[in-house]
C-alpha cells in the first residue's frame, strides 16, 4: 500500500495577481514523489520552489494542471478531507519556527494532535515520545522562547513528527541555523527517513543539503530546469526536464 | 479540535497579552457594572412599589369618583340643582380641580351596574390624637381607604372588615412613643382615639390594635376597619345624621372572576354614567411607568457604555489576529478548519466578555449591597422597607449573558478575518 502513496503532479501552473502585476510563479511543472524517498527542490528565491511545495502539500490550489495524492485527484477532495490529509499525513518544517511563545515545548509539539481532536492523555504520551526521540524530553515544560535556535528547530521537527506523517515538507529547514546546528537538524531529518521511511520534500537553496537527498529538482523561473539523482552512485547525473516523469516514476 | 480544547485554548489565549486583555475587560467591566446596578435599582424600586400597591388596596376594588366636569370652564356657570350639585372641596382631586361629590343616589346607581358586587362610600374621619393608657397623646390620622387595603405588616394580623369590634393597624413609628416595648407587644392592646365633633365637643373612641404596619409611601396614616371608621364618623358628626350625605370617593368591589377585558368594559360602562373608576393598578400604573422610564434611561446609558466596550473588543481581537497571523496560518496549514479558527476567536471574545461582565456584576453586587445597607440607614431611612438596590439572580445572569452575546457579536469581524486567512500568505517569509 505504501508503494502506492505517490504524490503525482502534472503540468502545474500558478500565478499571482493580475494585469501588469501578474506574476507567474509556476509555468507547468510535473513532479512525482514516491514513498520513502528524499527529494530536494532547489532554486533561487523567486524561482517558484516554495510555491511548488505549497501545491504539493495541498496548501494551495494550482491554476492549471493536476495533482494526485495516493491515486486520488486533489480537486475531488472536500475541504475537510484536505484538512484531514494535511493534519494526518503531512508534517511541516518551516525556515521560521512559528512556535507559539509563552507555551511549553510540549504544548507546541502536540498542536497537530490537538487540532486532530485527540484526547489529552494520548496527546501527552505521543508528545513525550517524540520529545524523547529528539532528546528534548527534559525541556518539555520549558517555554518555547527559552530554547536555542537548534532546539527550537528540533521542537518544530517534533511538531511535524507527532502525527506520524508519511511526508514531511521542509521549507529551508536549516536557513535560520548556523552550520553546526544545521547539520544536526539535517541528520535528524535523514535519520527519520531511514528509520521510519518518512518521505522528505526539502525546499532549499543550500547545495550541500540538496546533495544529501536522493533526488534534486532544480527550478528556475517557474520551470524545472534539470533533475539530478538518484544518489546511491554518488554521482549527480543530470537529466533533462522531459526525462523527469520517467525518472520520478521509477524511483 | 474538540470543543473542550477550543474553550481552554481560547481562555489561555486571552491571557497571552495581559495588559491588553485587562484594559478591554475594564471597559466591559464599566458597562456591566452600571447595567447590573441600574437593573438592581429598577428591581429594588419596583419591589417597593409592589409592596405599596398592596398597602393601597386589593385588586378587586375600584376607587370611584365623579368624573370631573372639564367643560364648565368654557360653558360658564352651571345651574344649581340641589339633587346633584353637591360639591366637595378639592381635597380628593388633583390640585386645582374640583371634584363633585357622590351622593347616595349615585351610590345606588353604581351598585346597580352589572359586575359591581358592592359599593361603600369612603368616609373621611379626622381624629385628633391617639393615647395608650395614661401616656402622652400623639397626633394621629387614619387612612380612609384602609378597610380595603393590605398593610405591610411587621406584627399582628390584617384588619377584619366584617368584625363588629373596632380594630386598628398602627404604623410602627407609634410603637415606642406610645410606650410599647415592641411591635408584638402592641398587638392586642387597647388604645383611645380622641376626636372633635362638628360642634366642638371632644370624644374618645376605644380600639384594639390588631397589627403593626410599616409606614407606607402612598397610603399614610393608621388603618381602621369599618366598625372603627363608623364609630369615629358617628362621633365626628356629633349625632347629626344628615351631616354626611355626600362623599368624595366610593370604594366598589367588583366580581373577582371578571377578566381584564371585562374590567376595562366595566370601567367604560361606569364612565358613560359619568363616574371615574380606577383600580389600584391604574393609580400606581403612572408611578410604575415613571420608574420604568427612569430605569430604562439608566439602562440605555449602561448599554451605550457596553457598545463602546464592544469596539474595544473588536480592536483588541483585530490586533490579536494581526499579531497571530502566522500562528493562524500554521494551524490552518496543519489542518485546522476555517470554522474552528472562527470559533476559536469568537470564543476568545466571549471569554473577554464573560470576564468583564462577571467581575463587573460581582463588584456591583458587593458595592451595591454595602451602599444599599448604608443608604437604608441614612438617606433613605424615611422609606422603611425600601431596598434601593435589589440584585435578582436572574437579572444578574441576564446581564452576564447579554454582555457575552455583545462580545460574541464584536468577535465576529476579527474572527472572520482570522478564518479567512490564507495559510500561504500567513506563512510567507518577508
Amino acid at each position: 500500500m505504501d508503494s502506492e502513496w505517490v504524490i503525482d503532479a502534472q503540468g502545474l501552473e500558478k500565478s499571482y495577481g493580475s494585469g501588469t502585476s501578474r506574476f507567474d510563479a509556476l509555468k507547468g511543472v510535473s513532479v512525482q514523489i514516491a514513498p520513502g524517498e528524499t527529494v530536494a527542490i532547489v532554486g533561487k528565491s523567486g524561482s517558484g520552489k516554495s510555491t511548488l511545495m505549497h501545491l504539493l502539500a495541498l496548501l494551495d490550489e494550482p491554476d492549471k494542471g493536476s495533482l494526485q495524492v495516493a491515486g486520488t485527484d486533489a480537486k475531488s477532495l472536500s475541504k475537510r478531507a484536505v484538512n484531514e490529509l494535511r493534519n494526518k499525513e503531512f508534517g511541516f518544517v518551516f525556515q521560521q519556527f512559528f512556535l507559539t511563545p509563552n507555551r511549553s515545548v510540549l504544548d507546541n509539539v502536540i498542536l497537530p494532535l490537538k487540532i486532530a481532536g485527540i484526547g489529552v492523555k494520548e496527546r501527552r504520551g505521543r508528545g513525550m515520545e517524540v520529545l524523547e526521540q529528539l532528546e528534548l524530553a527534559d525541556k518539555a515544560g520549558n517555554k518555547a522562547t527559552t530554547l536555542s535556535g537548534g532546539q527550537k528547530q528540533r521542537v518544530v521537527i517534533g511538531r511535524a513528527l507527532v502525527n506520524a506523517p508519511r511526508v514531511i515538507f521542509a521549507d529551508e529547514p536549516t536557513g535560520n541555523l548556523d552550520t553546526a546546528t544545521g547539520a544536526v537538524v539535517e541528520d535528524i531529518l535523514f535519520e527519520l527517513n531511514r528509520s521510519q521511511g518518512i518521505t522528505l520534500v526539502i525546499v532549499t537553496h543550500d547545495e550541500e543539503l540538496a546533495a544529501r537527498c536522493d533526488r534534486q529538482i532544480f527550478i528556475r523561473d517557474g520551470l524545472v530546469v534539470s533533475h539530478a539523482g538518484p544518489t546511491h552512485t554518488g554521482a549527480h547525473a543530470l537529466h533533462t526536464p522531459e526525462a523527469l516523469t520517467t525518472a520520478g516514476g521509477a524511483a | 479540535m474538540r470543543a473542550k480544547d477550543l474553550v481552554t485554548t481560547a481562555i489561555s489565549n486571552t491571557f497571552r497579552s495581559k495588559l491588553r486583555t485587562t484594559l478591554t475587560v475594564l471597559a466591559i467591566f464599566v458597562g456591566a457594572f452600571t447595567l447590573t446596578l441600574t437593573n438592581a435599582v429598577g428591581a429594588g424600586v419596583s419591589q417597593y412599589v409592589d409592596a405599596q400597591v398592596g398597602a393601597l388596596g386589593s385588586p378587586d376594588v375600584f376607587i370611584i369618583t365623579q368624573a370631573s366636569d372639564a367643560t364648565t370652564a368654557g360653558d360658564g356657570p352651571v345651574t344649581y340643582d340641589p339633587k346633584s350639585s353637591a360639591s366637595v372641596s378639592s381635597q380628593q382631586g388633583p390640585p386645582g380641580t374640583t371634584t363633585k361629590a357622590l351622593t347616595d343616589s349615585d351610590l345606588t346607581k353604581i351598585g346597580e351596574t352589572a359586575g359591581i358586587v358592592s359599593v361603600d362610600p369612603v368616609r373621611a374621619v379626622q381624629p385628633d390624637y391617639i393615647e395608650y393608657g395614661t401616656g402622652s397623646q400623639y397626633e394621629f390620622s387614619i387612612n380612609a381607604t384602609s378597610a380595603v387595603t393590605t398593610a405591610d405588616l411587621t406584627a399582628g394580623a390584617q384588619l377584619d372588615g366584617g368584625a363588629s369590634d373596632a380594630q386598628l393597624v398602627l404604623p410602627d413609628t407609634f410603637v415606642t412613643p406610645l410606650g410599647f416595648a415592641s411591635a408584638d407587644d402592641a398587638v392586642g392592646a387597647s388604645v383611645s382615639i380622641g376626636i372633635t365633633d362638628i360642634l366642638g365637643a371632644k370624644h374618645t373612641v376605644q380600639a384594639t390594635i390588631v397589627g403593626v404596619s410599616l409606614e407606607s409611601l402612598l397610603a399614610a396614616g393608621a388603618g381602621a376597619n369599618d366598625a372603627l371608621i363608623a364609630e369615629l364618623a358617628d362621633a365626628q358628626s356629633g349625632g347629626i345624621a344628615t351631616a354626611v350625605t355626600s362623599y368624595g370617593v366610593a370604594v366598589a368591589h367588583f366580581d373577582t372572576t371578571l377578566s381584564a377585558d371585562a374590567v376595562t368594559a366595566l370601567k367604560a360602562d361606569l364612565a358613560t354614567q359619568n363616574y371615574t373608576a380606577r383600580t389600584i393598578a391604574d393609580q400606581l400604573g403612572a408611578v410604575q411607568t415613571v420608574i420604568n422610564g427612569i430605569v430604562g434611561v439608566l439602562n440605555a446609558f449602561a448599554v451605550i457604555a457596553l457598545i463602546a466596550a464592544a469596539f474595544g473588543i473588536i480592536n483588541t481581537l483585530l490586533m490579536s489576529v494581526q499579531e497571530r497571523t502566522r500562528e493562524i496560518g500554521l494551524m490552518k496549514a496543519m489542518g485546522m478548519s476555517s470554522g474552528k479558527v472562527y470559533t476559536l476567536f469568537s470564543l476568545e471574545a466571549v471569554v473577554i466578555g464573560f470576564l468583564g461582565s462577571a467581575i463587573g456584576a460581582g463588584v456591583a453586587i458587593g458595592l451595591g449591597s454595602a451602599l444599599s445597607a448604608v443608604l437604608s440607614q441614612g438617606l433613605l431611612s424615611g422609606l422603611p422597607g425600601l431596598n434601593i438596590l435589589l440584585f435578582e439572580p436572574a437579572s444578574v445572569a441576564f446581564v452576564i449573558l447579554l454582555v457575552m452575546a455583545i462580545a460574541f457579536l464584536s468577535g465576529t469581524l476579527p474572527a472572520q478575518r482570522a478564518a479567512k486567512q490564507n495559510p500561504i500568505e500567513s506563512l510567507r517569509y518577508e
